[in-house]
């Protein structure tokens, strides 16, 4: 009885292995199954996900205008202290003074890429870029002003 | 404590596994006694990344501190958002919507399938199979395109916020996940084929570290380790949120408490997850995706405390608030923490070699047991 249950086993343990390398065998001749990313050849077809979370970036339109009213919603969001809003007052045509951004300090070295910013705007005036080739060579570059320079607040925006 | 490597005064020696070695998946450092090859104890070294996220968390509000638990267990981040997340949801008494509470479900469930594949593939590369690695890989792959077209990103998602979710799901997810169900059925037999049934892996995984139903209440082990000892702790049935208890889903339990109960556990409990992600795909409810909530969030003075089950046992989340916008003192019970100190115990008496199948059993995460 010993000697049945111990050749019994033998035989089980072969086919049990024998099974695993069917796989293999599988496998290795049917090898036209490409689940890799042959990055970074495929940069130029590589398409990202809409929603990626990459960097924040404030859009401009063509008048080279912006959305950002500085209220510093984004900034009391930021768990990290990534966004520094430097403010200034405008003088209006009617004479009056009007609160804008002079500088919306981004530190990309310090963003982890929680999206709170862009939930906290309310005037849509920043939103996540799919980038996320980061690598730079000093680390000053990392600390970027989002607003360009000579730009204005959009009109109707409050 | 023993410091140094060498011997005891009876003759046995002392070596290190650790901080850098492949088979503790991180910065774990194990001192172990041994006498021979036999293991006489395993003292477990922490702390080599503690970031103190509990006294992080004391100075962020009640919606920045969530992102900082993906940090945790940054294999099962999702379903730390949501155990946190309920936990303020908890205190401030909003009413999530059904929508929300399915697609939190959902992705709760597809990084519970994500977690379970990476400790596969982890687990079969540890005793000498590395193939099993990129099995794992190609359906966690399609795992994490869902995460992060849905999501925007691929391992920290931080997309559960008070009251909801941050954005509504993709146009694309029900599909996708469709088509993930489809490639799992289709290749889920050949993780029986490849490693389950293999008799060199049985043969390492069958009597080795053995956890009597006992000891691992009494090291307060939780999730599949424990179950594997036939120790009915899931979450999900006994303290059901965000509609667990309406779902049709079995507890996976083994009863003979050695390591291939705990990786069968972990294969079944995939099966139940796919299982659960079935009933839902097709009845996502219509309506908003987050519940309308105050701008600054304030706890009323008070403890909370709530638990969910993430892929490694029990997580649980104790906030104390003194009514103030940042917490005032935030505790996590983790899984990983208690599952190790059942470490010693399983090891004692047997082998070195043996003892990698226990350690890839317990589906260690470091930066959850440190925090």
């Amino acid at each position: 009885m010993f000697i049945k249950q111990y050749i019994k086993d033998i035989f089980g343990a072969l086919k049990s292995l024998a099974v695993g390398l069917r796989r293999t065998g599988y496998y290795f001749t049917h090898h036209k199954e490409i689940i890799t990313e042959q990055y970074p050849d495929n940069r130029d077809t590589l398409v990202m996900a809409e929603r990626f979370k990459g960097e924040v970036v404030m859009p401009h339109d063509e008048n080279n205008e912006h959305r950002c009213t500085g209220c510093t919603a984004c900034e009391l969001a930021c768990p990290n202290g990534t966004i520094k809003i430097i403010t200034q007052f405008d003088i209006t045509p009617e004479g009056k003074k009007k609160k804008a951004i002079d500088k919306l300090v981004y530190h990309l070295e310090l963003c982890t890429m929680c999206n709170l910013c862009i939930v906290a705007c309310p005037s849509d005036a920043i939103v996540m870029a799919q980038t996320f080739e980061h690598s730079v060579f000093d680390r000053s570059e990392f600390t970027k002003i989002l607003n360009k320079p000579g730009s204005k607040i959009m009109e109707g925006v409050e | 404590m023993v410091e140094e490597i060498g011997t005891t005064t009876e003759g046995d020696l002392i070596i290190n596994v650790g901080p850098q070695h492949p088979a503790t998946h991180g910065v774990l450092h194990l001192l172990i006694t041994l006498n021979g090859e036999t293991i006489k104890k395993v003292e477990p070294h922490l702390g080599y990344i503690h970031r103190s996220i509990e006294k992080m968390c004391e100075s962020l509000t009640y919606r920045q501190f969530i992102y900082v638990t993906s940090r945790m267990d940054y294999l099962s981040s999702h379903i730390n958002n949501h155990g946190c997340t309920l936990c303020v949801e908890k205190g401030l008494q909003i009413e999530v919507p059904p929508r929300a509470k399915v697609i939190r479900i959902l992705l709760d469930e597809l990084t519970r399938i994500a977690s379970h594949e990476l400790w596969w593939g982890a687990m079969a590369m540890d005793l000498g199979a590395f193939t099993p690695f990129f099995h794992a890989f190609r359906e966690r792959e399609a795992i994490n395109e869902i995460m992060e077209e849905t999501c925007g990103a691929r391992l920290t998602m931080n997309y559960i916020v008070p009251g909801g979710l941050m954005q509504d799901i993709h146009p694309n997810f029900q599909k996708k996940v469709k088509e993930f169900i489809s490639l799992y059925k289709l290749k889920i037999g050949e993780y029986a084929e490849l490693v389950t049934g293999n008799i060199i892996f049985q043969n390492r995984m069958k009597g080795v570290g053995y956890l009597s139903p006992e000891d691992a209440v009494s090291f307060g082990c939780t999730g599949p380790t424990a179950r594997g000892s036939g120790v009915s702790c899931d979450i999900r049935k006994l303290y059901p949120y965000d509609g667990y208890d309406n779902l049709q889903f079995d507890e996976v339990l083994e009863t003979a408490g050695d390591s291939f109960a705990r990786y069968m556990v972990r294969i079944r409990e995939m099966n139940e997850s796919i299982r659960i992600i079935e009933q839902l795909i097709d009845t996502i409810p219509d309506g908003d995706f987050v519940a309308k909530t105050k701008v600054v969030l304030k706890l009323p003075k008070g403890e909370f405390y709530t638990r969910v089950e993430t892929a490694r046992g029990e997580l649980g989340i104790f906030i104390v608030s003194e009514g103030g916008t940042t917490p005032y003192r935030i505790k996590f019970r983790s899984p990983g923490f208690s599952n190790l100190s059942a470490l010693d115990h399983m090891a004692r008496g047997s082998k070195l070699g043996d003892m990698v199948a226990m350690m890839g059993t317990l589906d260690l995460v470091i930066p959850d047991i440190d925090r």
